[in-house]
């Protein structure tokens, strides 16, 4: 143990689980602890450092991340909506509760070939199933959207989770 | 995937213990053994079911920045693009989606700045137009999916 830590160590120690457990943890007995030995650090210290960041936003969540298309999830739909830029803020919030979104987000419009500034995931096992729940969003935005699609994903092509460059 | 693994992946999408031996603690909860569940998520791992299994992390609260992008790749270039732009270590997703802009790729990086820089070597790899989307409100991240 050093006194006096500079403000550093703790942020470098970040960096350096984010590289080592973002792609996954050890599946093993003790897996803060093979990671703190590869860290060249202790458990209690990476369980604290994963601890802080869980707390403050850092780590969303720890646990099982499924990949939607083995659960029988095949038609995810990224439904995209040209929303009015004045009501948008407003009706956003409404749109990410909806149970079936799983993401929402405002981002720019790249007009003419793109229009749409407000994205939400639709996940269901069907087409038809994303259809309907598209035109519940819809509803909900009524006449602040003048234009909405669905595109749906066809293959996955790189899924790796976080790996910082070094 | 049998029903002691649909348990697991819907009860373990979060929460997992911070503490020694936390496979163990998981495991009590689900009614199984810690070696059990080490094999079953091994064998959920391997077979794809998960994506992953450990912390999601969130690069913004670290200073960091993802951005989404997309490109309007013409067919016969596709897979060789996809190679080129997967190529890219900041390049955490990327999927073909049925649109005239086909493929959308979020990239992840430490600096906003860095972000633009690899979709500029993108476009210049490629020779096609990068979209760059980042986000500029979120209104809900989150996961709710039942086996």
């Amino acid at each position: 143990m050093r006194s006096g830590r500079e403000p550093g160590d703790a942020a470098t120690l970040e960096r350096r689980l984010v590289q080592a457990i973002g792609t996954g943890l050890p599946l093993v007995p003790d897996p803060y602890a093979e990671v703190a030995a590869a860290l060249g650090t202790d458990e209690a210290t990476v369980i604290a450092t994963l601890e802080a960041m869980l707390a403050r936003g850092a780590i969303r969540r720890i646990g099982a991340v499924p990949n939607h298309y083995a659960l029988g999830y095949r038609a995810n739909g990224m439904a995209v909506f040209d929303v009015d830029d004045a009501m948008v803020a407003e009706l956003g919030p409404l749109i990410g509760a909806f149970d079936f979104v799983s993401h929402c987000y405002r981002r720019p419009r790249h007009p003419p070939l793109w229009p749409y500034n407000l994205f939400a995931m639709v996940h269901a096992k069907t087409r038809p199933a994303v259809e309907t729940r598209v035109r519940q969003i819809r509803s909900r935005l009524g006449s602040a959207c003048r234009g909405d699609t669905i595109l749906y994903s066809r293959r996955i092509l790189k899924k790796t989770g976080l790996r910082l460059a070094r | 995937m049998d029903a002691t693994d649909r348990r697991i992946v819907a009860g373990l999408q979060g929460g997992f213990p911070l503490c020694p031996r936390p496979y163990e603690r998981a495991a009590r909860e689900l009614g199984l053994d810690e070696g059990e569940l080490i094999r079953r998520l091994a064998r959920l791992v391997e077979t794809g079911v998960l994506s992953r299994f450990g912390p999601l992390f969130n690069v913004e609260a670290m200073g960091g920045t993802y951005v989404l992008a997309a490109m309007a790749v013409p067919e016969d270039a596709f897979d060789r693009v996809a190679e080129m732009v997967n190529a890219h270590v900041e390049v955490a997703h990327n999927y073909e989606r049925e649109h005239l802009l086909n493929m959308w790729f979020v990239v992840a990086a430490e600096t906003p700045e860095r972000a633009e820089a690899v979709l500029g070597e993108i476009r210049a790899e490629t020779g096609i137009e990068v979209l760059s989307m980042p986000k500029l409100e979120e209104y809900f991240v989150g996961l709710r999916l039942q086996p």
